[in-house]
Order: C-alpha cells, then structure tokens, then sequence
C-alpha cells in the first residue's frame, strides 16, 4: 500500500485513474477501522487534505462552498456558519469525539454511505449540492442522490467529492438535527432526524424531512414536509394535531432494519418523536432568526 | 509495503524516521521513537488512548498514516510536562488520585490539555463532553472530571 | 467519610499522599506490557475460530510457514494434552483448541513473523477444515433435554455425574421451612430476570512478551493480575517445570479480574521456543471481546415472603449462570448474595450451564452482581407494595454480626446497618427527588477473601525503606503498602519505596483479586514490618549500650530512659558494625477477610418516549473497614460503581445465530462514556475488621453489586414498570413502556 497526497485536484484524479481500486481519504475514521476489520487494503492512499480547495470554507455572495475534506470541527467551531446552520452543525458535532471531529469531513460522511451518517440528513434537509471532480472535469449533483445504499454511491471509478455548495438560509428558515444514541457520545445513530422549515407569520410556510439510520440510505420524507406546511404556531409552539401527522408520517416512512444497534418498531417509534422535537427546535429558531 | 521518510516535530524536537505508508502514527511513535506513552486501547478511535496533538490539534494517533505527519507539531504526554515541572494538569491528576492503572492516562491528559487550550474555564459538562472520547475504566470519570476543573482554576491563577 | 468509634487514630494511615507510581504514569514513561520491546524479536498473530462450534479435521501451516519473515507456526499440536481431570484443562484448551474449536474466536494456530503484518498475512494463508457441530448459545439450549454437548470434556461439578453434560455446576443450599414461610406470608412478591454477557472493559488488550533462551528458560513479561499465576498456569499448558519460567509484571492496564488467567503466555513462549527469537504478542481489541472473559449471562427466579410490616421470612431462588465453553466457575459464590439479610428461611439453588461462547472470567465480585440484581429488585417492589421507605426496609431485614450466611456460617463484625444509616442521614437522601426525577435504592456485599502473600522489606542505610510484594498494582496498592509501613516503621511515607518485584525476587503471592491485595499483602507488609522493629530494638539496644527490654520503639525512633532517642536513620547507619543489612521478609496465607457491604442511591430520569435514561445524582456508600489511602477506596466505589451503571443501562454482549460477536468493538460495545455520568458521591463508612491490624476489609469488588438495581429500582419508580432484563438500554424500555 502507498501512501500519496496530491496538491491539486488534477493529481488526485490522475493517481486515481492510474491505480485502480486505490481510495482517497480525509480523515480516516471510517476507512482505517474498516482496514483493520479485514477489508483488503487499497493499493494507494489518496490524502485529499493536502489540495488546498478540499481544505477552504468561503462565504461569498450568499453562497458557502466548503471543502469536501475540511475536519467537520472546523466548521462547528466557524460561529457564522453554526449561526445560520444550525441543525446541520448539530449533525456535524455528533460525528464521534472532539479527537474525530478534528479528522472528519462532510465528504467522507458523504462517501463512506453509511445509513446512518450524521451530517447527509441535515445536508439534505439544506439543499447541499455536492461538486464531483470525474475523469475529465466536475459535475454537481444534489447530496441526495450520491448515496444508492449501505456503503455504495454513485460516484463512478475514480470520482471524487471536491466540495459542497449552500446557501444562505433566510433569517425566517431554519434547520435542526436530533439523534438517538444510547449513550450521550460515541455511538451510531439509531435514528436521525433534520427538519428544515420556513415559519411566516406564525405559518410554517415550507419544511423540509429527512431522516438518517431508518432506511438503506437517508430518506426524505415528503408527508413530514407536508404535514408542517401550512401548521399555524401559537406561543411558538407547533399545532398539535400537525406535530401528530408530523410523527406519524416520519415513523412511516422508515423501512429499516434490526440490527445490533436497535429494532424496527423502536426505529419507527422513535423516528416520530425525533422528528415532532427537531421540528419544535427548527420553529423557535426560524421565530428567532436563528 | 514502501516506506517512506517523514521528517517532523515531537515534542519541540526536529526528528526523523522509516514507517511503512500503511503505519498508523500510534505505532511510529511507539515503535519507531520508542515514545510509548499513547496506548493501543482499540486500533479504531473508540477509545482515545492514543491521543496525541497535531499541530495543536487533538488527533487519535490510531487513525492517522504515519506520512501523513510529514512536517506537523506533534505532541505527546511525554511533552506536555517543562523540563522537570509537571504541566498543572500532570500535578492534579497525580494529587487528585485521578489515575488508577494509569493505561488511559496519557489520552486523557492530552485530550484535557487541547480542552484547556482552547477554553481556560470549561463547564463541568464542557469537560464530560470533551473527554467523551477518552474511554476510562477503572475511575468512574469523577476524579478525573475534577483534577481538570483544579487544573484549569491553577492555569487561570497563573496567567493573571 | 463516616468513621466508627472503633477506629483508632493514625499518623499516615487514612491520608492521601501522591502515589509512588504516580509520577511515571502521567508522564508516558510507566511500562506496560505492549510497551517494552527485545531486541531481535518477532511479533505474532492468531488463527481465530470463525465458527461457533466445529470439529478440526485438518489444519495446514505448510504455505503459512513459507511466507515471508514467518518465523514460527503453532497448533494445539504443539500443546501437551493435560488430563480432563487437571484443575488447568480448561486453560489448556482455551489458550489453544485440541481438536475442536468451542466458540467463535477460539484460537486454533498462531504465527510469530518480522513484522504484524507479515504474521497477519501468514495467519491468511492457514489452511483449516471443519466439521461444523451444533451451536448452543442459551441456556435453554444448554440444559434442553438432549441438547447437544458443548463440549465433550465437561464434567458437572458438586454432583453426582454419569458422564459429560452441559450443566457446570449444581447448588442447593436450604434453612428452614420455606414453603411453610411462604404459606403463612402475608405478601409474597415473585420475579424472574435476566442479565445479559458483558465485559471487565480494561483499556489495555492483553499483550506480553517471551523470551526462551538456549537454556530452556523463560523470560516473560506481561500485564496481569498476578505474575504467580502466569508462571503456573503458563508452565502447566507448556508441561514445563515452573522453575523455567521468570514472570517479570508490567504495569497493568486494568484487569477488574480478567486478568486472573493466561491467554498468551504459553503461545508466546512456543513460538519463541521454535524460533530461537524473543515473540511479543498482543491482542487486538476485537480479540480481547471475541475471546477473553466476559462475566457470564445470567437467569433468574426470586420469590420471597414477608409480613406487613416488613420482615422478610423466606426466600426461595434460582440462578442461572451461563459459563460459556468450559467449566471452572464457581457460581454460587455470587449467589450468596441473598445474605444481606436474615431470611430464617431460605432455599438457594445455583447452577452453571455451558454454552459455545467465550470461556466466562471473573469480573468484580465475580456472579454477585447478577444475583443482587434480581434480589435487590424484589425487595423494592416489596417496599413499594408495603409503601415503606427502602431503606428502612433492608434496615429491618440486615444481616448483622453473627447472622448466620446462606451457607450458616455466622457473619464477622460487617458494617452494613452502619451503610444504611449513613445514606438515610445523607445530604443525597434527605434531598428532595427533583422534578420529573426518580430515587431508587440497592445494596450488595462481597465475602472478600485471603490467600497467600509475601512481602520484604529492606532498611537502606539512610533510613529510607524499600517494600517488596508480589501484588501487581491495579490501582493504587504500592501506595497502601508505603502508608501501612510507614505507619509500623514510623517514617515518612515518600522515605519508603514499594516495589513490584518478579517471581525470581520476591516470595510466591497469589493473584490480585477479590479486594486481597491491601488486606492480605498489606498484612505481609506489616508483620514484615513489625519483625524489622524487634530487629530495630535489638540494634538500637547494642548502640545504647543496654539491655532489649529497656527500648521500645516510638514514631520511628528507639526510645531508652535516659538517653536521646535514636531515629531509625541512625540505626540503619550503623547497621553493618551491629549485625549486617536490616532485612525482613514475611509471608502468610491470609485468614479473616472481612465482608464489605455498600448501599447506593441514584437520581435518574426516564424520556419515556425514546427510554433514554439519563443519571443525575449517585452516591456510593461502602464499608471500608479502614480506608488505608481514602482517595484511592473512593475511586475503587466511583470506578465500580460506573462500571454497574454500564452493566445496567447498555452493555452486553451481542451474538449472531451462529455464535459471532456482532459488537466487537468499543464503538458497540458501549462501555460508559464520561458525558453519560453526574461525579459519583461516596461515603465511606469505617467499620474495622477485626482480622486486620489496620482493619482493612478490601473495597474493589463491592462497588460493581448493588448498581443494578439501584438503577433498575430508580426506573421503576420513575415509570412504573418493573424493569427485569438488562441491559436496560432505550429500546427495551421502550418497549417495556409499550407493552404496559
């Protein structure tokens, strides 16, 4: 196995087509535990960390672009970006401990399509457009359709996430992200939840659902959506028959699994109550111009 | 395998050394430096016995390629003490029966010491939370939770 | 901290002086055993068993031997078969399979090569056939009538057997008339529970290295609980004379009784043997989960009868423990649990079942916990039903001095009533339960025990004292000894250096286990200390110039009527002209272990729509008998105390179909992390043992009892709905919540 760290994307896609099979990497997290389970090593690393555009946060006319391999705890620690984003920094700060969080990036979160990455719901939930560097040039797709299922994407041989693009969230819009875990710390998500709506006056005028570890993929959830759009708040709370169609379109869109992190009906149960609470958040945030 | 020659910093001192490129930075410094002082508790960073700064930053030494450390600050618990002072996190530990087979020390140290850095005066819950990823078994946490608190309030008294 | 009359004043004893390791450990500079390297030496690596149960028709090393920097192959092969009969069988067959593999990651073959990686590649490229065999994981499996064996070797213990069974161990113990009690009860409360396989934990994986020298000796180091044990067990899976063997102990990262027994050792050493090269080997975390000890899993029936005010007059249960693959587990010594209270009737049944998972070790007051769990819980739902306080409840029902144990064995002196009068008068206790919070009480004990140990203590010629034991030091006993010796010699104790010495320099000490160390070594330590003093007189008496009987020995001086005391400095100065070094060793096989006792509150909260349960407020209280270096007793509560928390709330083991550990890993096996936890409170009560002279009772293994059913209780108070499986991790309360 060779180790090799490319300055610019060029080189990267260059070793990428000269050695098939090889991977690129930012923080490791996932591939170094996946390694040492057996997993056959790749014949060359590919470090991204080293090109300096997968590396830089900008905020330019509205507009965030951020590099696919910048550590998440750079951005939960970039105040302007937590300030406007906050569900989706509350994604990225669940991401394991501070010493993973230094090391972690949205673009491995991304690629590594595991169902139950912390960060994709919330991305998805922000309309996060992905900028894939392909053999001869870059192609920018949604977040949503990179991941196809449990550690597949539909990145082609050789292509690589460069960095992701979002806007600026309007000061009546915000986002919130909640997960269950066992413990406080740690652990993998059972169920996600990220919920990005518009409150007008006193009208949730659009929302946005997307849950994470209750399906193969993440899922966005259109009746959630629907369910909170048009709900009227009252003292900042959410109607309540809303927040009950809320729930029970979020526990019915999952179609997950039992594994050794959590059963079916606990998964479904709690997909609704994860959602009903992030929705609460998102409301008194977008109320606040959070 | 190839290996490769890395040239860096360990402990405020230039050094040097061979490590296969799939080597994980815990075992050069163990094997190559003979700096044992980051332990293997898992090999995945579960546990944090690894810990180690880069550059500042608090790293699982387990999870990063050894050439990846080419021209990085690193720094282990072999250096955070000056000359022969104790840094005030080493001395309240020690005072504050914070250890008890000492295997998650290290880790824990670091891990306490890039908290501090970066927060002179952290909550109690602050510092749970930065220590989550420090795996101890034998203490229960609460010694240790309180030997960073004394820690910090020293740290603060000595920079006014 | 709650001090009894009883309990003299001491000048060190019960202080907290920083401990003599401690310098070294924050410092990366203490050795544990990954941590030392030899020159020339190899690094190897384990063929694990993918299957739960499988006969091994063939295995072949040939290709493995041929790759590049394979140095060595072993297979049970290699081994002698010891007898079925031998006490180390078990071990024998764990360190490596004869024959047929037990369990999932049962070791079959092992390589030592240049490098991990090359001793990895070589494992590959071993070559094995299986015949597969049925796999029993449970215990309804195990003891279903005509169940496969688990394993052919077994032999029921403490009955009558004709021939090999899955059943380990059979107890029954009874006292008076059980189902006359019950008739007569005027409440009668009966469970059923079950606890899940879980894990000691320790951060540092098992790790040694061996060096056999041309000589046939060997030279091994390694992290365990008692180098002793290493040197026999290791000697007797190799059919070595124990005299080949030097056990140097590294320090020790963690053991909580896991480290009692060998795993490596033996594999090492062969594969030094055929090499003619010193081998390091080290476990993976994976390994350390698939294949040491976990605690066994356990089932459970408890009925028990008490009047309306709250007597309780009878017990009847049942425990099963699920061992694992082979059998040396003594069960019904946890289950002697239900000896916290009087109970004039009682009838205890315990049995052992096997089952092809790992081979079960101890953990912390080794079946206790599982036992008081179920216990402790019916108590409180008889609390509840009696609407009595819980802690008046167990006060009217504790055991004391004199109260006959499940075996009959009367009690010592024990401090529990003096525990549960130190909670209620608690600042915790008598603190409202905060809003949307819930209380819940346990209690638990530990017998302790003795065993053997040797110390010596060396006066230099400054006056400073050297302390030699054999006890690894798991969490702060070097600091004890220097405290007890400097109270006897009267010195300071940072003038006293304790030592850790190897098998070839200090007297046979068993394994540090049982809460022993501070109380049987540390007796050592003082009786060796005491020698020293008659030595000291004797000298001091040919100084002065007078006769023995007129000095005695006051804080560390020679005390003579009419002449100036002579420090202890001064007599270790002169100690070649008036007789030579000034040296004692002692050694005794430890009677009079005293039973600690502890009971715990805990705070907690239940978010009813997830079941996440979250800690707010704990407080331990423990029987120390005297807490020789009271920092070090409260961390032994808090650090076993959090480890039960573990126990109740989230680990366990969790296995396929098949017998494969699906959560291998610290990242699912979930051990506590320090955001889960609020600071552990303790209170340690001071109820000397009388078999001690600084009556020292041992608190390590207590603090892992009652934590269980603290927390259960908590949540049943706080929910309603009597939790009685664990883990009680969120989706079985949900779903206990659901179901109600």
């Amino acid at each position: 196995m060779r180790y090799t760290s490319p300055t610019t994307v060029d080189e990267a896609r260059s070793l990428l087509a000269e050695h098939p099979g090889s991977r690129v990497f930012a923080g490791a997290t996932d591939l170094v535990p996946q390694m040492r389970s057996g997993r056959p090593a790749p014949p060359v690393l590919v470090d991204l960390k080293k090109i300096a555009q997968l590396m830089s946060v900008t905020h330019e006319n509205g507009q965030w672009t951020i590099g696919a391999a910048t550590p998440t705890a750079n951005l939960t620690r970039n105040h302007d970006f937590t300030a406007m984003f906050p569900g989706l920094s509350e994604a990225m700060g669940l991401i394991g401990s501070d010493q993973i969080q230094n090391r972690s990036s949205l673009g491995g979160n991304l690629a590594n399509a595991s169902p139950a990455a912390d960060s994709v719901p919330a991305m998805i939930a922000n309309g996060v457009q992905a900028v894939i560097a392909t053999a001869d040039g870059t192609r920018t797709v949604p977040v949503a359709e990179i991941v196809t299922g449990p550690g597949r994407t539909s990145l082609a041989d050789g292509e690589f996430i460069v960095e992701f693009t979002l806007a600026d969230t309007p000061a009546d819009t915000s986002d919130a992200y909640l997960r269950m875990i066992p413990r406080t710390e740690m652990d993998i998500a059972i169920v996600g939840s990220a919920v990005r709506l518009t409150v007008s006056d006193n009208i949730i005028t659009d929302a946005t659902v997307v849950l994470g570890a209750v399906a193969p993929t993440a899922v966005t959830v259109p009746d959630a959506g629907a369910a909170l759009i048009g709900a009227a708040i009252n003292a900042g709370q959410i109607d309540d028959s809303a927040l009950n169609t809320l729930a029970d379109a979020a526990s019915a869109a999952c179609d997950p699994i039992d594994d050794k992190r959590g059963t079916v009906a606990y998964r479904r149960r709690v997909a609704g109550v994860l959602t009903r609470r992030a929705a609460a958040t998102a409301v008194e945030r977008a109320q606040n111009g959070a | 395998m190839s290996r490769t020659h890395i040239t860096c910093t360990v402990n405020g001192d230039p050094v040097d050394f061979l490590a296969s490129d799939g080597t994980s930075l815990l075992d050069a410094l163990r094997d190559e430096l003979g700096l044992t002082g980051a332990k293997e508790g898992c090999g995945t960073g579960d546990c944090g016995a690894c810990s180690v700064l880069i550059d500042g930053r608090l790293n699982c030494s387990c999870l990063v390629f050894a050439p990846e450390a080419e021209g990085t600050e690193i720094v282990t618990v072999e250096g955070i003490a000056d000359d022969d002072r104790l840094h005030p996190l080493q001395q309240t530990f020690l005072e504050g029966a914070a250890l008890q087979c000492g295997i998650c020390t290290p880790g824990v140290l670091i891990a306490a010491k890039a908290l501090l850095d970066a927060n002179p005066d952290p909550t109690e819950t602050e510092i749970r939370y930065a220590l989550a990823g420090n795996l101890c078994r034998c203490t229960g946490y609460d010694k240790i939770v309180r030997s960073v608190q004394e820690a910090a309030v020293q740290l603060k008294g000595a920079a006014r | 901290m709650t001090v009894t009359d009883d309990r003299p004043t001491y000048k060190w004893v019960g202080t907290r002086p920083i401990r003599h390791d401690g310098y070294e450990k924050v410092t990366g500079k203490a050795r544990f055993a990954a941590d030392l390297d030899l020159p020339g030496q190899l690094h190897a690596a384990y063929l694990r068993s993918p299957h739960g149960h499988a006969r091994i028709l063939s295995i072949d090393t040939a290709a493995a031997a041929g790759m590049p920097g394979v140095k060595a192959v072993v297979t049970g092969a290699d081994f002698p078969d010891l007898d079925p009969t031998d006490p180390n069988f078990d071990v024998s067959v764990n360190v490596m399979a004869r024959g047929t593999v037990l369990y999932n990651g049962h070791a079959l073959a092992a390589v030592a090569a240049s490098t991990r990686a090359e001793a990895a590649a070589a494992v590959a490229a071993i070559q094995v056939e299986y015949e597969l065999l049925p796999v029993i994981l449970t215990l309804e499996e195990s003891m279903a009538d005509g169940a496969p064996l688990v394993n052919e070797h077994n032999i029921t213990k403490f009955v009558e057997s004709d021939g090999p069974s899955n059943l380990a161990t059979s107890n029954v113990v009874e006292r008076g008339d059980v189902e006359a009690a019950f008739a007569a009860a005027d409440l009668v409360v009966e469970r059923e529970f079950d606890t899940a396989y879980v894990h000691q934990g320790y951060i540092e994986p098992h790790a040694c290295v061996v060096d056999v020298g041309p000589n046939g000796k060997a030279d091994i180091w390694a992290s365990s609980q008692g180098h002793f044990m290493v040197r026999a067990l290791t000697a007797s899976v190799l059919g070595w004379e124990t005299s080949r063997i030097k056990v140097t102990p590294a320090e020790i990262g963690g053991g909580f009784g896991g480290k009692t027994t060998i795993y490596l050792e033996p594999v090492a050493a062969r594969l030094s043997e055929k090499s003619g090269r010193p081998v390091k080997l080290v476990l993976t975390r994976e390994e350390v989960l698939r294949a040491t000890g976990p605690a066994p899993a356990s089932k459970s029936r408890i009925k028990i009868a008490a009047s309306n005010d709250g007597e309780l007059t009878a017990i009847d249960c049942w425990f099963g423990y699920v061992v694992g693959c082979t059998n040396d587990f003594a069960g019904l010594v946890g289950a002697m649990s239900v000896a916290s209270y009087k109970f004039p009737n009682l009838k205890l049944e315990a049995i052992g079942a096997l089952t092809n998972t790992p081979k079960s070790a101890a953990y912390r007051a080794p079946s206790a916990p599982q036992a008081a769990f179920a216990i402790e819980s019916v108590i409180d739902e008889i609390a509840q039903t009696l609407d009595m306080d819980p802690i008046d409840i167990r006060l009217r029902n504790a055991v004391v001095e004199g109260d006959p144990t499940a075996m009959g064995m009367p009690h010592p002196r024990i401090g529990f009533v003096e525990c549960l009068e130190a909670l209620r008068d608690s600042d915790h206790y008598r603190s409202p339960v905060p809003d949307g919070a819930a209380r819940g009480i346990g209690a638990g004990f530990w017998f302790n025990i003795g065993e053997q140990s040797s110390a010596t203590v060396n006066l230099n010629e400054d006056g400073t004292a050297t302390v030699i034991t054999g006890s690894p030091d798991i969490g702060g006993s070097r600091a004890s000894m220097a405290l007890m010796a400097a109270e006897e010699l009267g010195i300071d104790v940072y003038s006293i250096t304790p030592v850790v010495a190897d098998t070839e320099s200090v007297g046979f000490t068993d394994v540090t286990e049982g809460s022993r160390a501070t109380f049987s070594t540390g007796m050592a330590v003082v009786n060796a200390c005491r020698d020293l003093i008659e030595e000291l007189r004797a000298r001091a008496a040919t100084i002065l110039g007078v006769d023995l009987d007129a000095v005695t020995w006051v804080d560390g001086t020679a005390v003579t009527d009419g002449k100036d005391p002579l420090p202890l400095s001064a007599i270790t100065a002169k100690a070649k002209s008036t007789g030579g070094p000034l040296t004692v060793t002692a050694s005794l096989n430890a009677g009079g272990a005293g039973p600690s006792f502890a009971v715990h509150c805990c705070d907690l909260t239940v978010d009813e729509e997830t079941g996440q349960v979250t800690i707010l407020r704990y407080t331990a209280v423990q029987d120390a008998g005297t807490a020789i270096h009271p920092s070090y007793v409260e961390g032994q509560l808090q650090g076993g105390t959090v480890q039960g928390i573990g126990w109740a709330l989230n680990e366990e083991y969790i296995f396929d179909d098949a017998g494969s550990m699906e959560n291998a890993s610290f990242l699912d096996y979930r051990i506590p992390v320090a955001s889960d936890l609020p600071m552990i409170d303790t209170i340690v009560v001071e109820v000397p043992n009388p078999a001690h002279p600084y009556g020292v009772r041992g608190v390590g293994e207590t603090g892992i009892v009652p934590p269980m059913a603290t927390v259960a209780n908590a949540i049943t108070r706080a929910t309603s709905i009597r939790m009685t499986s664990l883990p009680m991790s969120p989706p079985k309360i949900l779903a206990a919540l659901d179901t109600d």
